[in-house]
């Protein structure tokens, strides 16, 4: 027969403290999990939203990132006929070839030697069909032939005279701010946007460009196309599926994020379920009597065991769901480090979804279990007798 | 202390309990003496540059390269000694995986300036310079891919495409391991031979007599470049490290807080074992109390007590902090410039673990002084 779960209840409040105390212990340990992980759910999730899934990103053969590409316009020109690109409704290429620049801007709050490497990506307006998700959502863009940029969301608040109307000066020019745009969350909220044709004048010098995008007519034709280019005796160039490419680069970071929360709070853990540990044991050798009576009245040892273990395993899962919460505030907060792949700031929010949580309840509830499995053993083999004194 | 047999025989009562604490508290310092190695590590990246070594950027962007006529005229400046030049190149060996990060360099002037921190054995700097396909490589990247003085290795260029081939002819010592043992040091010429059209300097070095000049060059020379095409910007060597260690991100916070939950979490752990311990020994405080013992000494015995727990795990933790990284060659994938435990990091966890006994041991200490006689003799069997 179960023992009710009313007894384990009533025993621990009998010992309110001890309770509490290893409670919070495995609630720090869950919010540093929720806390690093959600660190790590941002960062990858900032890249891999960033590219498209249809969308085809073309680089100079060998070229590792945009930075380091280069792609000629009569190129461009030559990428932009090739029939596996979608038309849009006035039966216009979906193409958008791209110069790319990093560039040092000053930061809110930075002194001179901080180095905020800002993405600065020439485009045509081709570029906000091309790439999905891209929403104005203040302003309007920027004109032809004027010295006006666009600005993702998240540099708004991070970057001085960012406002619509105000301008940054760059590249030996003054910038006017036309218009600040969301891209989901992605990277490119941490981009400037502007006409390509005044960033290759300004910056670059010559009329070429660094990358062009283009969106499948096939969503499904990726491999065709990319023989088609790469095969192509004019061209030089590697295909990159877009979403992949900037997935890719966030491999690294992300994978070294996620090692370092593991790493991190597994070594916690074992300090949370040593505390465990002791608080069962010291919970059930003074109830040496309570379980002598429980064996008596015909509870079976298996009953004890399951019993205790149950304890041990919802003080965790208190401690695991206070943990949660300590956690929670964070979701949302934008921080930023540096994408290395392209040296430029990327800006991202950290991320805690339901999974994560229910992640971090669970990692509570097993270091209970492995924490109360020796005590409740010890209790369920106690020596009736002996214990009845 | 002649109570001190006492005391043991209390630790020794629970023996599970106090290893089990131990070990936490273990535990909980090796991380966070750890954690705080990283962030000291950092700093020290960030000051990384002799004090007498500035660097010219583009003003634009960082990749933005600078005219090689600017040699001359910076090499005019007051103050300034000497003047070498690099450029980055961007390279991969093999299937790309292992990063580093190749540099073209101006060999013999660059040899020159960097000649205290990059110690190239003289025949083989002999070697380097008399070859123009020839490149010095750090001891971790020769020991990475098992490469030996004189092979040739070939790289894939991503800046400048194609295979560049290049002679291993030599390597360097370092006196401090904070400038990497990862360099790859080729001469700039042989990247000017085949991309005559695309490339030129990168960035400037420049050696100045006077440290205290600094502020003054970098306004001299910046003042100079302002309305040409190429503006500069110039600070010294430290500077330019300090902004590259920005790029980072606020690691100092991260790890800070994650330090504080961890500590905050032994804390709990080890003042609840001290409670149950105090707890389990009401009748045996009053029976002490009874035959003689003073509050004072009482309260001292459960402090001793919580200090030798505390105390034992600080050591184990820190020890196994500073042991580990040594035995294990740990680098944090290239990230730090080894992982030297400082005496500050020893300091603060010495002060935490004091800290840890105060704090776990007061309460049970306080409570067992205190303690009704009386009251507490009923429990006596």
């Amino acid at each position: 027969m179960k023992i009710p779960l009313i007894y384990n209840v009533r025993s621990v409040m009998q010992r309110p403290i001890s309770t509490a105390f290893t409670a919070l212990g495995i609630a720090l340990v869950v919010a540093v999990f929720v806390a690093m992980l959600a660190l790590a759910n941002g960062f990858a999730s900032a890249l891999t939203k960033t590219g498209g899934d249809d969308n085809v990103l073309v680089m100079r053969k060998g070229a590792d990132s945009e930075m380091s590409s280069g792609i000629a316009k009569a190129d461009a020109s030559i990428i932009a006929s090739f029939p596996h690109v979608a038309l849009d409704g006035s039966g216009k290429p979906m193409v958008s070839p791209e110069t790319y620049v990093v560039m040092n801007i000053p930061r809110v709050g930075g002194d001179s030697t901080a180095i905020a490497n800002v993405v600065v990506r020439g485009v045509s307006q081709q570029a906000f069909a091309v790439r999905k998700n891209i929403n104005i959502v203040s302003g309007k863009t920027f004109g032809s032939g004027q010295s006006e940029i666009c600005l993702g969301s998240k540099l708004v608040p991070r970057y001085r005279n960012t406002g619509i109307g105000e301008q940054i000066r760059f590249a030996g020019r003054d910038w006017t701010v036309v218009c600040h745009f969301t891209a989901a969350g992605s990277s490119f909220e941490s981009e400037i946007w502007g006409e390509a044709e005044q960033f290759q004048g300004a910056m670059r010098g010559g009329s070429g460009f660094q990358s062009v995008t283009f969106r499948l007519k096939d969503a499904a034709g990726f491999e065709e196309a990319k023989r088609a280019l790469t095969g192509d005796q004019r061209l030089q160039v590697d295909a990159h599926k877009e979403s992949k490419y900037y997935a890719d680069q966030s491999k690294f970071l992300g994978a070294m994020l996620r090692f370092l929360a593991i790493m991190i709070t597994s070594i916690m853990s074992v300090g949370a379920i040593f505390g465990a540990v002791n608080t069962m044991y010291a919970s059930i050798s003074s109830r040496t009597p309570e379980i002598a009576v429980l064996l008596t009245l015909g509870f079976k040892p298996r009953n004890v065991l399951l019993s205790f273990l149950a304890e041990s395993a919802v003080i965790a899962l208190i401690g695991g769901v206070v943990g949660c919460l300590i956690a929670l505030p964070i979701n949302g907060v934008v921080t930023a480090t540096t994408n290395w792949a392209s040296f430029s700031e990327i800006a991202f929010a950290f991320r805690i979804t339901p999974l994560l949580l229910l992640q971090g309840i669970l990692f509570a509830v097993v270091m209970g279990v492995v924490g109360g499995f020796f005590p409740a053993r010890k209790a369920s083999k106690m020596p009736v007798v002996q214990a009845l004194r | 202390m002649k109570y001190f047999p006492l005391v043991l025989s209390n630790l020794r009562r629970h023996r599970l309990r106090t290893v089990l604490t131990i070990l936490s508290v273990a535990l909980a310092l090796f991380l966070f003496a750890s954690l705080r190695t990283v962030v000291t590590q950092l700093e020290i990246s960030s000051q990384l540059g002799a004090a007498n070594r500035m660097v010219v950027q583009n003003a634009t962007a960082f990749i933005f390269p600078l005219p090689q006529s600017y040699a001359a005229r910076l090499a005019s400046v007051p103050h300034v000694t000497g003047v070498t030049w690099a450029n980055w190149f961007g390279g991969k060996y093999g299937d790309g995986k292992k990063f580093f990060g190749p540099f073209a360099i101006d060999a013999e002037s660059y040899l020159d300036i960097y000649k205290n921190d990059f110690i190239v054995p003289p025949d083989q700097k002999e070697a380097f310079l008399r070859e123009r396909t020839g490149v010095i490589v750090g001891p971790g990247l020769l020991k990475y891919f098992g490469w030996k003085i004189g092979d040739n290795v070939t790289i894939q260029g991503t800046i400048f495409p194609g295979d560049w081939t290049f002679t291993i002819r030599g390597t360097y010592s370092l006196k401090d391991p904070a400038y990497g043992d990862e360099q790859f040091l080729f001469h700039y010429d042989y990247l000017y031979e085949r991309e005559k059209d695309k490339i030129s300097p990168g960035w400037f070095i420049l050696r100045i007599d006077d440290p205290a000049q600094a502020g003054v060059v970098a306004k001299t020379i910046d003042d100079q470049f302002r309305n040409s095409p190429a503006p500069t910007k110039t600070g010294t060597e430290q500077s330019f490290s300090a902004g590259f260690m920005t790029m980072f991100g606020n690691i100092q916070l991260l790890l800070g807080t994650i330090g504080m939950a961890v500590v905050f979490a032994i804390l709990l752990i080890a003042a609840n074992a001290m409670l149950m311990n105090q707890r389990e020994r009401t009748a045996e405080v009053a029976v002490l109390k009874t035959v003689g013992f003073t509050d004072r000494t009482i309260f001292s015995l459960v402090i001793i007590e919580a200090a030798i727990i505390a105390m034992t795990g600080a050591v184990l933790g820190i020890g196994l902090a500073i042991i580990l990284p040594k035995a294990t060659n740990f680098n944090a994938f290239g990230f730090l410039p080894g992982f030297h435990v400082t005496n500050g990091t020893i300091m603060v966890g010495a002060a935490i673990a004091l800290l840890l006994s105060a704090v776990s041991g007061f309460t049970p200490a306080y409570q067992a002084a205190r303690m009704p006689v009386v009251k507490a003799l009923r429990r006596v069997e």
